[in-house]
């Protein structure tokens, strides 16, 4: 079990929603092994996106148990979960979410300074710069970016803080296919040259094809696993 | 977060959008601005009626006729039984055995509106009657010449000391003085001495007046039916005698009266308690304008509050970036609560130095106009108004703080 990164068992999310109550998850289990890349698919409502945020402890499953990387994170507090996400998480989000008002290097430093041990920020954030190609546009700000660009200063920021896991929501899903598929290959090198688990969530058969391992969802449980 | 790192972001983000930080400021400094002004001006009302209340001498206590009834709690003083002080009362207070904590006794009769004029030159003024004790009593002090001396007041000499202001208005000069002659109500007189200068009061500028012999006043300019003066100035052993010498002054009064105690036509005030209603009074009024100021500050606060809110529901989505790269509550709190106290502080401190400006204005404009009110801008005041921006940057930016803190991640990464 030691190469087990993900490992969550029977995940039941419910949201109410007005009267109704919603079952987002219905005890879904996922497991996905150090340096996996992954891919997640499913249709609008399939409970993809809960997932995501569930396994990217930005939400709290309803009931189940995740072991993140060796520690439960099922029923931490808020505070803790936030430690979690620094410190094991990598996001890459579709719309980039960089902060407008600074320069792409102040923007991959962020993550840092939510982190006990900044004292050789700069020079990590240099680092992670430099493995997306960006070393010399660390001084721009991400108006004066390209899209592919910023979408590497936002690679740049996920990596800084060494994760186990980088989670891509959509990566590509604001980009022309050239620019995707090269942020893509920029994502599947990192995997396989720094041991980073991947994981993908993804509309495009395309991109989920150069997984290693794509995993179907429909109505809040696993559909069928491709490898 | 780090404290130096919270307070770098803070200022990018607080110049990202400049017109807004300055307007929001402004509120800030218009209140800081005119709580110190109105402090300071109240204080300097306050030093100004001080210190002229201590020039009288913080050993001396006034002697005059009819009784102030003072009702609790207030100054206010109802002039009742007006029966005159007599040259014989002032003698008995002065006496050694019965009033042992009185050191001098000064008799005085006063006349407004007298006519004095000199050198081709005529206007009206205050003429005083005095004995020699009144001069060391008041602390007078001449600029040149001398005061009269016993023997001129036993022979009614026609001899005068005047003040600077008064000096002016008839000569033109203040120098050189002694040995001209003046009228003062067709009456003529020497002039001994000039007044050293004690600036004006509230009550009118003390550099006016003439001061003469009690005994010349008496037959020539003043009239009083016989012996009786206006006040009697009674300067105590020391200052700290000055109550065991208001009570001997008392007792020896209410037994040549013939009145009990409750029912006096006199009284007696020390400077004590000339300074205690004073104090008293310009205290309620810089409590009155500083809080009148403080609801300026108030409303600056709320400008604050209504721009933080505004501002976390625009940065939602920032929020949700935070929360996600690993931000705990508590550092998003603090993000929020840095920037509205910053916001405050620096309106504190542009406001202090608005309001320090406006108070030496108030300053040029009052002296401009004969009063001397010199305000004062203390320490306290500025400490007082920092703290007060601070905290109300504080309290102002914790609810939006709080609300910006208690975001869900994954809603407001959502945020559009």
């Amino acid at each position: 079990m030691e190469d087990t990164v993900i490992q969550a068992d029977g995940l039941t999310k419910y949201y109410r929603m007005g009267e109704v109550d919603v079952q987002a998850l219905r005890g879904l289990s996922v497991h996905i092994k150090r340096g996996e890349a992954v891919a997640i698919m499913g249709p609008s409502g399939s409970g993809k996106t809960t997932l995501m945020n569930i396994l990217g402890c930005l939400d709290r499953p309803t009931g189940g148990e995740y072991i993140l990387d060796g520690e439960k994170v099922s029923g931490l507090n808020d505070d803790k979960l936030a430690g979690i996400r620094n410190r094991k998480i990598g996001f890459v989000f579709q719309s980039f979410n960089l902060l407008q008002r600074t320069s792409a290097l102040a923007n991959v430093e962020l993550p840092m300074s939510y982190s006990n041990s900044a004292n050789e920020g700069r020079e990590r954030a240099v680092a992670a710069l430099r493995a997306v190609g960006l070393e010399s546009r660390m001084k721009h700000r991400p108006t004066e970016l390209s899209g592919g660009e910023q979408q590497r200063v936002a690679i740049a920021r996920a990596l800084v803080n060494e994760p186990a896991i980088l989670m891509a929501d959509e990566p590509t899903g604001n980009l022309d296919s050239k620019v995707g598929q090269e942020i893509m290959d920029l994502l599947l090198t990192l995997n396989r040259d720094r041991n980073t688990t991947l994981l993908i969530i993804t509309h495009d058969q395309r991109i989920a094809a150069q997984t290693q391992r794509t995993i179907k969802i429909r109505d809040g449980l696993v559909e069928e696993t491709v490898q | 977060m780090k404290i130096t790192r919270v307070i770098r972001e803070t200022f990018t983000s607080l110049n990202a959008n400049k017109l807004r930080t300055g307007l929001t400021v402004l509120g800030i400094v218009i209140g800081v601005a005119a709580v110190i002004a109105m402090l300071s001006v109240g204080q300097g009302a306050q030093n100004s009626i001080t210190s002229q209340i201590n020039s009288i001498g913080t050993n001396v206590l006034l002697v005059s006729a009819g009784s102030r009834a003072r009702f609790a709690g207030g100054g206010v003083n109802i002039i009742r039984n007006i029966r005159s002080l007599t040259m014989a009362d002032a003698l008995a207070v002065a006496n050694p055995i019965q009033a042992p904590s009185v050191n001098a006794v000064a008799p005085i009769i006063q006349g407004g509106n007298i006519t004095a004029a000199a050198n081709g030159q005529t206007t009206t003024t205050t003429v005083y009657g005095v004995t020699t004790s009144y001069f060391s009593i008041r602390n007078e002090t001449v600029t040149e010449g001398s005061f009269f001396n016993d023997q001129q007041v036993n022979t009614h000499a026609r001899v005068a000391i005047i003040g600077v202001d008064l000096a002016t208005t008839l000569f033109g000069t203040t120098t050189n003085l002694t040995g001209q002659t003046m009228h003062i109500n067709s009456q003529t007189f020497t002039i001994i001495g000039v007044l050293k200068s004690k600036g004006g009061s509230l009550a009118g500028s003390s550099d006016n007046q003439i001061i003469i012999p009690l005994t010349t006043a008496r037959d020539r300019v003043i009239s009083r039916p016989g012996t009786s003066v206006d006040e009697i100035y009674v300067q105590a052993t020391s200052a700290t005698a000055v109550t065991q010498a208001n009570t001997q002054i008392s007792d020896i009064m209410r037994l040549r009266h013939h009145v009990a105690v409750g029912k006096e036509d006199f009284s007696v005030q020390s400077q004590a308690s000339l300074l205690t209603t004073a104090t008293s009074i310009t205290g309620i009024l810089t409590v009155f304008l500083g809080g009148i100021a403080g609801i300026s500050l108030l409303v600056g606060g709320i400008g604050i509050m209504n721009i933080m809110l505004v501002s976390v529901v625009e940065r939602t989505r920032e929020i949700g970036l935070r929360k996600a790269l690993g931000a705990r509550n508590r550092d998003i709190m603090s993000q929020f609560l840095a920037e509205s106290s910053l916001l405050s502080l620096l309106g504190g401190l542009i406001g202090i130095l608005l309001g320090w400006l406006i108070s030496l204005i108030i300053g040029q404009i009052a002296s401009a106009a004969g009063t001397a009110l010199s305000p004062a801008v203390s320490i306290n005041a500025i400490l007082l108004a920092t703290l007060f921006s601070i905290a109300v940057g504080l309290f102002f930016g914790i609810y939006p703080a709080r609300r910006a803190a208690r975001l869900e991640p994954v809603e407001a990464l959502r945020y559009e």
